[in-house]
């Protein structure tokens, strides 16, 4: 008999219960639950009562249950190429951004986790301070440094580096500067957490076996860090993707955002419907990374599969 | 044995407990009146004097963009008794869907006085005016530095003029001294139509492909479009002309003042005519107190209390029984109470069908997005 198949004790199977119960419990109420609402009120149709959308389901008596599923919100979303190019735009800041954060924050965790151990908690503390602080005043920080007549237009002037203020703020270069900004911790931590477990011995020994500190780098400390950078980028990209306030705060007038797609369907047509379809596609959208991601690490752990 | 000290620290401590409880408890008696309303909306003692006089507690609940009251309010369940929306589009849908109470007029002896054109102009939306009570109005014009804009465009250029913005000439000589536009289709598209000589609530094709001709023109001109952050931005002299609420404008005027004065700011309502709004008072169907919030509508229909408010918040209200109550600063401002000519020039944005809204917010952010 295999030991797998040994009969267990019901108090065992109990806590064993409970232990996967509880997450489930939680992903059900707080992710199921509300994904079923929205996935609900997308192929409900609008109309201009409380709640601003049909039931999908009527009881029209004699035992005949009628379901009206509508589809036309997917369809217009689908069809409508503003839509499609507010999705692209987002994919493409959310991926600059990334890889800006990446190159930024790689070097940084790295420093943090080679400092002296005495350091290490002062550095780290320097990149959570400024969670300390609202997001939303520390994104208002930057309209002042950024406007016209602001902190980095006159330290520019008065270096002598630009003649006339440079127009940043409400610009592309705007909302990167900020979501950049705002992010680079979440792509710091799990780098610096990744880095600090790395066994400093393997680089010892390409030492020894006459590998260069650069091809060292490539060929030991980064495949090891795999798992740091794919959840930091993670981290970074899929917020960033459905981003609102940055790019309302700093973009310009041409900023097209799924975020404020989302916000003009919601707010200014009230189509709650339409809305939730553009929610329902853009999660869609994101659970990709996410698979692929789970399909990497588990290819990390067992490289024979 | 019991501690004697003991004993006497306890029945200090229920002592101290009742003291703290007992003013609370008067108060959680008392009739609450749950209030949804703008931010700087109501003088500094309109509500303190509301409760001194009716012993009815106010909680005030702030708000800063209509579609956030309206989410709330569609949403179902917001607990509040009073609101203070726009009445065109906004209340004037929330009538439709049925979401306000009718109101008892015989408990609001201060409306008859009101003024006859503005109650007229919002049983268009609200026939017999039965749910909406006006509040305050204003216009959407422009808000501009006059020293920046005569010093690109010459001493003697008109400044009272949509030309300011709408034309590319203009727009492109303002630019670097930053011009931006209000972010609702519901504002722009009327200005554009007014400054083309145009229906303002026209949605022909040829019409809107002129506004979008217009828009596409001075697009490359604009520093910003959005419903807000012009007003610290006219404040900073980060722009010289924006398309604004004429109580915004007022406000920044005011921080500008208070930054130290380096910046003057100046309302201007545009000659060729200008959108004209009016925030009502409404009870929500769902209201917890109506009773409460009668009571609150009728204490805010008193000439003395809406002139406090408008003195306050420097806006015009609806009651023509409130003029000798008002600062002559507020009376003789032509932006806040135009004169008769300038007043036959201004216009109520259209009612739209939820189609029609659809397709202006597509239109619109087809345009912003340069699309």
């Amino acid at each position: 008999m295999p030991p797998t198949a040994r009969p267990r004790q019901p108090g065992r199977r109990l806590s064993r219960l409970v232990n996967i119960g509880i997450p489930y419990l939680w992903l059900g109420i707080f992710f199921l639950l509300p994904f079923v609402i929205v996935l609900q009120i997308s192929l409900a149709e609008p109309r201009l009562a409380q709640p601003p959308y049909t039931a999908l389901a009527e009881w029209l008596g004699d035992g005949v249950l009628s379901i009206r599923l509508d589809l036309q919100n997917y369809l217009l979303v689908l069809s409508d190429d503003i839509y499609l190019a507010a999705f692209m735009n987002s994919l493409k800041v959310a991926f600059f951004c990334t890889l800006l954060c990446l190159l930024i924050g790689y070097p940084m965790a790295y420093a943090i986790a080679t400092a002296p151990s005495r350091w290490r908690i002062p550095l780290l503390m320097l990149i959570i301070l400024p969670f300390w602080t609202s997001f939303l005043i520390r994104v208002y920080a930057w309209i002042g440094i950024l406007q016209t007549s602001g902190f980095l237009n006159n330290f520019l002037l008065w270096l002598g580096l630009i003649d006339e203020p440079l127009a940043i703020l409400y610009t592309q270069t705007a909302i990167y500067i900020g979501i950049v900004y705002s992010y680079l911790p979440f792509m710091i931590l799990p780098l610096y957490a990744n880095l600090t477990r790395l066994d400093r011995t393997l680089l010892e020994a390409a030492a020894d076996l006459g590998c260069r500190p650069f091809r060292a780098f490539v060929r030991v400390t980064l495949p090891l860090s795999r798992a740091g950078i794919i959840a930091g980028c993670m981290l970074v990209f899929i917020p960033v993707v459905g981003e609102f306030v940055i790019p309302d705060l700093l973009g310009g007038p041409d900023t097209l955002m799924v975020g404020r797609m989302l916000w003009t369907e919601f707010f200014s047509n009230v189509d709650w419907p339409l809305a939730s379809a553009l929610a329902i596609l853009l999660l869609g959208l994101l659970v990709i990374p996410f698979v692929l991601m789970q399909r990497w690490q588990l290819a990390a752990e067992d490289p024979d599969r | 044995m019991l501690n004697p000290t003991l004993s006497h620290r306890w029945a200090a401590l229920i002592l101290v407990t009742v003291l703290l409880i007992a003013p609370a408890i008067p108060s959680a008696l008392a009739q609450s009146l749950h209030i949804y309303n703008w931010n700087d909306y109501f003088a500094e003692d309109t509500l303190a004097n509301f409760q001194t006089r009716t012993g009815i507690r106010p909680v005030l609940d702030l708000y800063d963009a209509n579609e956030v009251l309206e989410a709330k309010l569609f949403a179902g369940r917001s607990g509040y008794d009073v609101v203070f929306p726009t009445m065109r589009p906004f209340a004037a849908r929330h009538i439709q869907a049925g979401l306000y109470r009718p109101l008892d007029k015989d408990r609001l002896p201060g409306l008859d006085r009101l003024d006859p054109t503005i109650m007229a102009s919002l049983a268009s939306a609200d026939p017999g005016n039965a749910h909406a009570v006006p509040y305050m109005w204003g216009t959407t014009g422009l808000g501009l530095n006059p020293a920046k804009v005569r010093e690109i465009l010459g001493e003697d250029a008109p400044l009272d003029t949509w030309g300011l913005i709408f034309d590319p000439a203009n727009a492109e000589r303002l630019a670097g001294c930053g011009i931006s536009l209000l972010d609702d289709p519901a504002e722009v598209i009327p200005a554009a139509l007014i400054y083309l000589g145009r229906d303002p609530h026209s949605l022909a094709h040829e019409d809107l492909a002129a506004v979008r001709g217009l828009l596409d023109a001075i697009h490359p001109f604009l520093r910003n479009i959005h419903s807000s952050q012009y007003i610290s931005d006219l404040a900073n002299g980060e722009l010289c002309v924006a398309h604004g609420y004429s109580g915004d404008v007022l406000q920044a005027q005011t921080r500008a003042e208070e930054a130290g004065g380096r910046v003057e700011i100046d309302y201007l309502i545009p000659r060729e005519g200008a959108v004209l709004w009016t925030d009502v008072i409404a009870i929500l169907k769902d209201a917890p107190n109506p009773d409460a919030a009668h009571a609150f509508i009728a204490y805010l229909l008193e000439p003395e209390v809406i002139a406090a408010i408008s003195n306050y918040v420097f806006y015009a209200n609806p009651n023509p029984a409130s003029k000798p109550y008002l600062d002559s600063a507020l009376r003789d401002d032509p932006g806040i109470y135009p004169p008769a000519e300038v007043q036959a020039r201004l216009v109520v944005p259209a009612l739209r069908s939820e189609r029609e809204l659809r397709e202006l917010n597509r239109f619109w952010t087809r345009a912003k997005a340069q699309r």
